[in-house]
């Protein structure tokens, strides 16, 4: 193994441009700021959050290594190794685990033969139990980078993972098309998502749309409802 | 399946979610064609301060957990001081069974932006920022291109619809840590920092985001202005109860039929959120539950006809919370739900302050034993002894709350605990488990 990459190595003039692109969010003299952001597009590029990576940070925005190092090391999403195309999150917080979450989890552990945070052989998959990952009312879940897919079960789950591993992107119950964790990580870094029509992707759930529905079906809306009601204006009656 | 009753039905209050049922109510124009962005133009007409005491008036309580009142904080910023100003929304929904900002944000991401155009105005702010947590990624790709669409319309940017005001948004992605929920824990995650609390006064009113005066407010909150601009404050006021005012979107999960989100007049029961949620899955009775996410103390079904309100809840004793209403049956184990709620409060603790990091580490390793069949009697003072020792004693809310399911669960049901102890109960978890427990 060779001494660590330099930055300037890994790191292209397209890269450094959406550095500055992300850096211009924030005041002048803010620039810290665009750290967690940045971390994200260094892990776009190389998958995880190399020590290139951290030294590409700390470049741009005038702090240590130690700096970077220190923030990149709290937050879960940032990885410390390198992972596969795709990120399978598994929720085993409470709720999801009693309905099954756990059984799912430990599944596809099995049969991928990878534990939690570690990647497949064929840099495929990476496996993580994650906690609770805000759709409750759909638990069991999962996430492919991030993206839901529904009321798992093992079977269910084990086919997701199949499909993956022969290069299949299933379709997620909610959200869009999958991409690539890479790809993924530019979105976390704060740029749209370019690919046409995958915004549009991901309808509204039954779970989501189940109160809404029933008010409708039974002609329910609260009364009074009049856009047109003047805003008091005391502050004119303060200022006679 | 049988129908709900009428007058359970009639609490029903779809205000923020109403959108939810117009599939492309994400875009620009469809939005504007469901009285989209008509609040902005209403609130850019009259005077600041005009908003803040409208807000006020409608007797908004924050969205996220802990329900301060919007108007009050809006107030507490200094006027004329020669600062910057900020609004900060926090979007990083995360305590376990709360779900209801990421649909918010999916599906009708517009009245987030235009709640915060108008909250910035009435605050004087010409920045904003939307923390949105980092797993939230379709949520983040919806309200990236509603902020995209509103610079193009003019909504945000220079001179507002001609009115002479500026506000940038910036949508920021965080990158999964629950104790970013913190506000102060966020601020600092939002400057670069590890999410870290930070110790009060002073207050963000004051000194939040670059130490500037600071409103962070939950997307909840800020979603529902628009709805307060146009209708008023009296029809704010007709839904929910005197001092918990409005809608509020419960979210059902777990043993039910139809979990999901219902939005209703804030005050309703258990009872009635299960009748409208088609009722408990065949073959489940209702044990626990928790009223607002797992940092709220764990009710009974002794506790179904509580008002789900910020005062009753409040008196029987928990907290409203994020209205994450999880409900398990005779079938969940307490002792296990809470084992597994406190691994997460252990793998989120900061690390910051002794009690949390500490406290939590070890009441995981008690429970594991416990739930491995190796428990003592003893075990349940050392419980009871470490949350009294996390709870006030932390830096922050996350190990106050990390302590409501150990003392809520031992006060309902200790002979759980005792069954395990006694070795009438089947252990939960194996040797195995205890030693490859991460």
């Amino acid at each position: 193994m060779t001494a660590p990459q330099k930055s300037v190595d890994v790191f292209d003039e397209k890269t450094r441009e959406l550095a500055r692109e992300i850096i211009a969010r924030f005041p002048e003299g803010k620039e810290r700021s665009a750290l967690l952001p940045m971390l994200h597009l260094v892990q776009s590029v190389e998958g995880y959050v190399s020590p290139a990576g951290v030294t590409f940070c700390a470049e741009q925005l005038n702090l240590t290594k130690a700096q970077v190092g220190a923030v990149a090391t709290f937050y879960t999403m940032y990885k410390r190794r390198p992972t596969g195309e795709y990120l399978v999150s598994v929720c085993t917080n409470t709720l999801c685990n009693v309905l099954g979450g756990q059984e799912v989890y430990d599944t596809l552990s099995q049969t991928l033969g990878v534990g939690h945070d570690e990647t497949t052989e064929d840099g495929k998959i990476t496996l993580e139990h994650a906690e609770c990952l805000a759709a409750c009312d759909y638990g069991p879940v999962l996430t492919v980078n991030y993206d839901f897919f529904d009321n798992v079960t093992p079977e269910s789950a084990l086919d997701v993972v199949g499909k993956l591993k022969a290069g299949q992107r299933p379709m997620p119950t909610r959200g869009a098309r999958l991409c690539s964790l890479k790809e993924t990580a530019l979105q976390l870094a704060g740029f749209a998502d370019e690919r046409e029509g995958a915004v549009a992707d991901g309808p509204a759930g039954d779970s989501t749309l189940r109160g809404v529905r029933l008010a409708q079906q039974h002609g329910i809306s609260p009364a009074g409802f009049d856009i047109n009601t003047p805003i008091p204006t005391p502050s004119k009656e303060a200022a006679k | 399946m049988s129908t709900p009753s009428a007058a359970t039905l009639a609490k029903l209050t779809p205000v923020l979610t109403k959108r939810w049922l117009s599939p492309d109510a994400w875009r620009l124009d469809v939005y504007e064609r469901l009285d989209g962005y008509a609040a902005l133009r209403k609130a850019l007409a009259v005077h600041p301060d005009d908003l803040i005491a409208l807000i006020k008036d409608s007797g908004l309580r924050g969205r996220g957990g802990a329900g301060f009142p919007t108007g009050l904080k809006w107030g507490f910023i200094p006027q004329n001081d020669g600062k910057p100003h900020y609004l900060v929304v926090n979007a990083d929904e995360g305590e376990p069974g709360t779900c209801k900002d990421l649909p918010l944000m999916s599906h009708d991401p517009h009245s987030l932006v235009e709640g915060v155009i108008i909250a910035s105005y009435a605050i004087r702010a010409n920045r904003a920022y939307i923390y949105i947590r980092g797993e939230a990624v379709q949520a983040a790709r919806r309200l990236r291109h509603a902020v995209q669409e509103a610079y193009k319309a003019g909504y945000l940017g220079k001179n507002i619809l001609g009115s002479g005001y500026d506000l940038d948004l910036v949508v920021h992605s965080g990158a999964g840590a629950y104790i970013c929920g913190e506000e102060t824990a966020l601020l600092d995650s939002l400057e670069g920092f590890r999410g870290q609390p930070r110790l009060r006064p002073p207050f963000p009113a004051t000194h939040g985001l670059y130490a500037s005066p600071t409103v962070v407010n939950n997307v909840g909150t800020i979603a529902s202005v628009p709805y307060i601009v146009l209708g008023g404050a009296a029809w704010w006021k007709t839904m929910g109860t005197e001092k918990s005012s409005g809608p509020m979107i419960y979210s059902l999960s777990g043993r039910v039929k139809n979990p999901g989100q219902y939005e209703c007049s804030m005050g309703i029961t258990l009872r009635e959120l299960i009748e409208l949620a088609g009722g408990m899955q065949d073959g489940h009775q209702l044990r626990f539950w928790t009223p607002g996410g797992s940092s709220t103390p764990l009710l009974t079904g002794d506790h179904i006809d509580v008002a789900m309100d910020f005062e009753s809840v409040a008196a029987a004793g928990s907290i409203l919370g994020t209205t994450a209403v999880q409900l398990f049956s005779d079938q969940d184990c307490p002792v296990y739900a809470t084992y597994r709620w406190l691994e997460f409060y252990h793998h989120e603790s900061c690390g910051k302050c002794t009690p949390c990091r500490e406290g939590n580490y070890w009441m995981v390793r008690v429970y594991r034993r416990i739930l491995s069949g190796e428990g003592t009697l003893e075990d349940l003072d050392t419980l009871l002894d470490t949350a009294a020792n996390i709870l006030g004693r932390s830096f922050c809310g996350l190990g106050d709350g990390a302590t409501s399911p150990v003392t809520s669960s031992l006060q309902y049901f200790k002979q759980d605990y005792l069954d395990y102890i006694e070795g009438r109960k089947a252990p939960k978890l194996s040797a195995h488990a205890l030693a490859g427990a991460h």
